[in-house]
Parts: C-alpha cells; structure tokens; sequence
C-alpha cells in the first residue's frame, strides 16, 4: 500500500540526510521524495511516497516526528490530496513518426519543450499513472532517456497542514 | 570580544558544568587552552571511549547533561561507541568534538571524519559550527535537546579556525524551538482510562524500565506501586526502581530474567510498561503480549508506543507528572491476591546453589557483597555473566544499579564508575568480567592520577 507523507522541516543543511538516513536505517521503502522550499524560506516541505502496512507507516510518521528539524508531518489520504509529478521524457523520432508522437503528447495534454530532426523531449505534469500512461505509449518510438521529480502534494479546499 | 574557544567554555560554565572528561588533540586545541584558565576539572581518561561512559556515569547520578572531549578524526572517532551506547540507554550527553579547518572540510585532510555522518545514526541532534556567532546558540540548544524529552547524546562538532575567531559573547537565557517541543504532561482523558483499566484488573503487573530514573520519578513511582498495591517488575534499566527486596518487586523479566517475574508478566490481564520500551530481551515474543493482556503503555517518546507491543492505552509524557496526576486520582488498593500468587512462585523457585571447593559461587558473592555495601551505594555492571550475576542476586537498596543496557558495551564499568564517582556517589563499584576488565583497564591510569576512590571487582572466571 501506497501513502503520502507530507513534512515540513527546517531548512537546514543536513536535514535531508537525516530523514533518508532514518529511512535506509529502519528498513522503510520510499517510492519518492521531493523537497523544496516555502513560502516561509526557513521552512522546506519534503513529500515522501512510502510503501507499506498500516503498522510500518505508523512507524514512519513517529521516527520521522522524533527528528528535532522535523516541525510538522502529516499523511494525506488519497481521496483528499492532489497530487503531482514533472517528467521530462526525451523519444527518438523520425520525419515520418513526429506527428504520432506529437498527437500523443496533445493527448496527454504534455508539453513539447525540446525538438530536435531525431528527437522530441516532451514534459508533463500529471498524476504518476498518468505519467506511465504517457511512457507507455511513447516506448514504441523509443525512449532515451527519463527523469521525474517524484510526487508532491496538497490537500484539496482549504487544509493546510502547518 | 573573545574567541569562540572561550565563549564554549563560558557556555559549559553557565551550564553548571564542573567536570568534563576528555582527551586532546590538535583541532581541539584552542578549545584546551581556554578550558585550562576555568575552573572546570577535566579528565584526562586514557582512550575518548572511556570519556563517554565516564560522562555516562557522570550524567546518570545528577540526571543533567554531562561533557566529553575529542579531538577530530581518530579521537572523535574514538568516542562512537560510548555515544550510541548512551543513545541507547537515553542518557543525557554533550559531547565536544575538534574539527579540521573549515576550509579543509570535505577534503580529506589530516585527522577529518565525518564524525557529524558517522554518529547521526546514534546522537539525538548534532551541529557543526560553521558560523562562529552561532556558538552560544547551539550550546544552550545542545544543553536543552539532550536534558529534555527523551534524553540522549548531542554532538557539537568545531572546526579549528571557528574556535580561534573572536565573537561577542551573549549566552540566551531562555530556548524555544518551534519544531521541538517534547510532551510534558500525559493526556487525562487517557489517565483517567487507564486509572479505570487498573481499577477492573484482576492482575495488573507495573513493569519499570529505566525512564523512572530519567524522569527522576522513583519517589512518585513507589508511590503509585504502594497506592495501588500491585506487583512490579523490571527491565535491565529499571532494577533499582523499587529496591530489589521490597515485598512488591518480583525481578527482572526477560530473556535473562527470573521465573516469577516472567511468569507475572505471562500471566498478567494488564500490563503497565512504564518508562520501558519492552526490548527483544526482556519480551522475546511481544506478539503475544496483546493477545492475553491489555497494555497501559507510559513513555515520553511516542515513537516507542506501539513499536514493540500495541498499547491499548497509550500515555505519551513526561512520567514523574504523569505520575503525580496519577497518584492524586488513585482510588482503593488491589487485593491480596494475585500477589500471594506471585509470592509462592518466588518461594518455590529459590534453589540452593551448589557450591565447589576451590571456587566462590558468583550468585552469592554477588549477594553477600549486597550485605557488605551502603545503602546507597552505586554499582556499575559490565556485559556479560557478570552483568546478569548482577541483574538478578544484587539487592540495590537506596542506591543504583548502572549497567549498558541497551548496546551491551563491554569496557562500560570502570569508566562509568568513574564518571558516578565524579558526580558525588558516595560509594562506587564497578564489577566486571575478567575480558571486560581487560578493555577498560587503561583506566587504572586515570583513577590513579585523580585519586578516585572506586571499588573495582573482577569476575575471573577464566573465560568470555
Ligand atoms: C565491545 C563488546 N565486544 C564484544 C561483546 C560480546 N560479548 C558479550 S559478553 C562477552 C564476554 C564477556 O566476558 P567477561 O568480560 O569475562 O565477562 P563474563 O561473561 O565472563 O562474566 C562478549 C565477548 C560485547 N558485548 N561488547
Ligand atoms: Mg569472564
């Protein structure tokens, strides 16, 4: 089982390391994480994807909370967050096949950001499903290369977790 | 203005630090200088292990932070074991560490460790001074992270140019940290539940661990033992927290336990882990626990309720005012009962040692040495036979029992004794095995030059 961890913690050097070391020590998988800054500059917000039991994701939230650095930490329930993920996707091309692969980029409401005669780096910002979706159907022309932020994430209405 | 090296030692002045235990070395030179003008007594131990457990000792008889000194690279190195150690056993430490110049850092100079990476899996906090105005800050906040909450080492790493950089001294008076605010005062709607749950069990155990000692809380817990009439056991960390013959203390439970006391804890309907993490060695199969009994659980660090055994009722704060709210609500004691129970398994389990010409029987050397002590006398147990000779036949009366609980670091007594010594007990034993002894015994030196007078016995049983 998937779960969404939001954090905010201090922005300090050696933060980051303290929370992936915490995770590496205890044995906790993390599927991604992705750190930025707030609005407020002495505050960073991670969001953390963990996969695991009930029991474990516990286990997580109360290590993590022991963190001096860590403020606040709250798991998001699926059906109250939206989420998000950048992928920039680079995919060989020919003259014949570029308009296949630019129909699907529109499709999947995706972005060309880069063009090239023998290839087309394409950028979207979707849910992480749908960013699969999007790889799957570019794999046939070939896919050079990948790379994603890892999912970040709010809650919908008002909420706030600070 | 004065240098940074000054302003730390103005900071430990201001902390009431009177003892620190250390061992020099270039980049904690500036550091040395300055602390030779104090009036501070520093320890020259004879390896920085050593200077850990001694603080160790030193911290867990005054209960407040206690110092030690390394240099960088080997020396802070040096010191890893005695900080986990302490990590474990949640004792309260500031430990000082020398490092290259900042502008060396990260290049693999002479004598650098990362000794911030290497110990971040054991030390509560850490800081590496890179700014030198920020040194009183991160004193006083080094001071206040590992003396609150759960206590536990905090490591303050200082490169060498920082130490010599003059700054104005300015030491803060109060510290507030927005994302550290340990829970002080147990929630009373979950109080008053457990209060409920003590009142419908039929046999309720109290098992003490070693948070009655950190949250200085013995007074309130004999209390609450005495109000309720209930029978208590024990983890390694919580011997002494009722004196080892009080008619209610039925011994330590666990893999090195004693029957009556694992048979208390078996037979229980209600368990009250107090201060007590319930470790793999003093409950092997905590997966059953949930299934015969409920469980109050008491502990200020959230993170160990539900960890090792569920809590049906969980309590997250500070155990001495847990306590006192408890004590003040405490209605009728149990019955007799259950203890009658419990007090004929501990008749029929006592069994007559053997004795062998030529040889002393360690259990009863270790009870007669009981007889011989003060009342309140402190003896520190190494790791190993010796340790659970100790755990089970020495009858703490007033005094402590002081023992490497968690980690199990052999080379822990004779340092450790030395450090208690330091902070004012008035009798200390270390009692060790004759390979422990052989880990700790550059110690000789250190208590030789100071004239601490510590009693050490060595268990030779000609083996490990
Ligand atoms: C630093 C360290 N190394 C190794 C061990 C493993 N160990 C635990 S007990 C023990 C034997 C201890 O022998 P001794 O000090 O003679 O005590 P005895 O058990 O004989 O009383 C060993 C090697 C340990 N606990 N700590
Ligand atoms: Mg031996």
């Amino acid at each position: 089982m998937k779960h969404t961890i939001s954090i905010l913690v201090e922005n300090h050097a050696g933060v980051l390391s303290r929370i992936s070391g915490l995770f590496s020590r205890r044995g906790f998988n993390i599927d991604s994480l992705a750190v930025g800054i707030t609005d407020d500059p002495t505050m960073s917000r991670i969001t953390i994807i963990v996969n695991g039991d009930d029991y474990t994701v516990e286990q997580v939230e109360k290590q993590l909370y022991k963190l001096i650095d860590v403020y606040k930490i709250k798991r998001l329930k699926v059906e109250e967050t939206i989420s998000r993920e950048l992928m920039l996707v680079k995919v060989s091309c020919t003259s014949e096949n570029r308009g296949d692969i630019i129909d699907i980029a529109r499709v999947m409401q995706s972005k060309i950001c880069d063009i090239s005669s023998e290839s087309i780096t394409i950028e979207i910002s979707d849910t992480t499903d749908r960013l699969e979706i999007l790889q799957e159907l570019l794999r046939p022309y070939g896919i050079l290369e990948i790379v994603r932020t890892g999912t970040i994430a709010l809650q919908k209405g008002n909420k706030s977790i600070c | 203005m004065i240098t940074v090296a000054q302003a730390m030692v103005r900071c430990l002045e201001r902390e009431n630090i009177s003892v620190v235990f250390g061992y020099p070395g270039a980049a904690i030179c500036p550091f040395y200088d300055a602390l030779t003008k104090s009036d501070i007594k520093h320890i020259l131990v004879r390896q920085e292990q050593n200077a850990g457990h001694s603080a160790s000792g030193f911290a867990r008889i005054t209960g407040k932070p206690a110092v030690c000194i390394a240099t960088s690279g080997p020396g802070a190195l040096n010191l890893i074991t005695a900080i986990a150690t302490a990590y474990m056993d949640s004792i309260p430490m500031v430990i000082i560490t020398g490092q290259v110049s900042s502008e060396r850092v990260g290049s693999d100079a002479f004598q650098e460790a990362d000794i911030i990476g290497a110990s971040e899996p054991f030390t509560k906090y850490s800081y590496i001074v890179k700014n030198p105005k920020e040194i009183t800050k991160v004193f006083k906040q080094a001071f206040y992270i590992a003396g609150t909450g759960r206590p536990g080492p905090v490591l303050i790493d200082v490169p060498m140019d920082v130490q010599n950089v003059k700054i104005d001294y300015n030491y803060p008076d109060e510290m507030k940290m927005r994302s550290y605010n340990p829970n002080m005062k147990g929630h009373p709607g979950q109080i008053k539940r457990a209060l409920t749950a003590i009142k419908n069990a039929k046999r309720p155990l109290i098992c003490a661990g070693g948070g009655i000692f950190l949250s200085n809380a013995k007074e309130e817990f004999t209390e609450f033992v005495k109000k309720c009439n209930i029978p208590v056991v024990s983890t390694m960390m919580g011997i002494g927290a009722l004196p080892s013959d009080d008619s209610l203390y039925f011994g330590m439970i666990g893999m090195h336990g004693v029957k009556p006391a694992n048979v208390a804890l078996m037979e229980s309907d209600l368990l009250i882990l107090l201060g007590a993490r319930a470790s793999d060695r003093a409950v092997c199969a905590p997966e059953r626990v949930n299934e015969t009994k409920k469980v109050i659980h008491i502990d200020i660090d959230p993170a160990e309720i539900g960890k090792n055994v569920d809590a049906d009722i969980p309590i997250v704060g500070d155990l001495k005012n847990t306590l006192i709210e408890m004590n003040s609500k405490v209605c009728s004691p149990k019955d007799n009962e259950w203890i009658n129970y419990l007090d004929e398994i501990r008749a029929n389990t006592q069994v007559k040692e053997k004795e062998f010409e030529g040889y002393i029987n360690p259990k009863a050397f270790i009870r007669l040495l009981s007889e011989k002590v003060d009342d309140d006398a402190v003896i520190v147990g190494d790791v190993g036979q010796n340790q659970i000779w100790l755990a089970n036949n020495y009858n703490v009366k007033q005094g402590r029992f002081l023992t490497s609980g968690g980690m199990g670091t052999m080379g822990y007594s004779i340092p450790t004794g030395v450090g208690a010594k330091m902070a004012g007990a008035n009798q200390v034993i270390s009692v060790c095995g004759d390979g422990s002894f052989q880990m700790q015994m550059m110690e000789l030196g250190t208590i030789a030059q100071n004239n601490i007078p510590l009693k050490i016995i060595v268990m030779t049983n000609n083996r490990l």
